[in-house]
């Protein structure tokens, strides 16, 4: 299982703060289309993936135990 | 109790707390940051505003960020705390000190250290404005990611 955390908008948008899916293997471009689709995410163009707390490529994949956090534009300080 | 430099709150930032931190005998200098929740933008009214983090990360990330500084500027020192939650207007969302044996170490540290917040810091704020709600993409309005991702190398030069 992968535990994906969803944060500002994308949290509100899919109603959760967390999901869990069976994707092992799933390249992050990959990852990313297929959450879109399954939660109805926007503005997922500008949308950065970090992989156990490391910002990860788009080719990087995931594996069983990761947990994968969608990042949008952040907005601190 | 270790000293935390950088840290993510949830309850009012105390900026003596941060001094403390970085003051050393062999520093000549200490500059601080302060950033705060602003009433009125571009013509609209906040009434508050809602800091989230992806807390772990953001964590690792402003210690990062305290590693790119001490490359950039051997022997400062820096503390870096930001707020989450809820923030009325004035309300201070991030505290930076620097120290640094001479002045404009820690004057361009300390800028350094705000600006690199905005880029990578998994930080988000909900405006709660007079007529309204939005989560702000970044405060600039810039494209967010130009590259398709933050600038995560250090920028040493």
């Amino acid at each position: 299982m992968i535990k994906v955390l969803l944060f500002a908008h994308l949290q509100e948008e899919a109603g959760s703060n967390e999901v869990e899916l069976e994707l092992d293997g799933m390249t992050v471009s990959h990852l990313k289309r297929e959450l879109q689709q399954r939660y109805q995410l926007s503005e997922m163009d500008q949308v950065m993936v970090a992989i156990n707390e490391e910002y990860a490529l788009d080719e990087d994949k995931v594996k069983n135990g990761d947990i994968v956090a969608l990042i949008p534009p952040v907005s601190g300080g | 109790m270790k000293e935390e430099l950088f840290e993510i709150v949830e309850e009012p930032i105390q900026l003596q707390d941060l001094v403390a931190k970085v003051t050393r005998r062999e520093a000549g200098a200490i500059t601080t940051f302060i950033g705060t929740v602003r009433e009125w933008t571009k013509g609209k009214r906040t009434i508050y505003l809602e800091y989230e983090a992806y807390k772990p990360m953001a964590v690792k990330m402003l210690n990062k960020i305290g590693d790119e500084i001490q490359a950039k500027w051997p022997n400062t020192k820096v503390a870096i705390t930001h707020r989450v939650g809820r923030l009325d207007i004035s309300d201070a969302a991030v505290m930076i000190a620097v120290s640094s044996p001479h002045r404009k170490a820690a004057y361009e540290a300390n800028e350094y250290a705000i600006n690199r917040i905005k880029q990578i810091v998994p930080i988000w704020k909900k405006e709660h404005w007079e007529d309204g709600e939005t989560w702000i993409g970044d405060q600039l309005e810039q494209v967010p990611y130009p590259e398709g991702k933050p600038n995560i190398k250090d920028e040493l030069s």
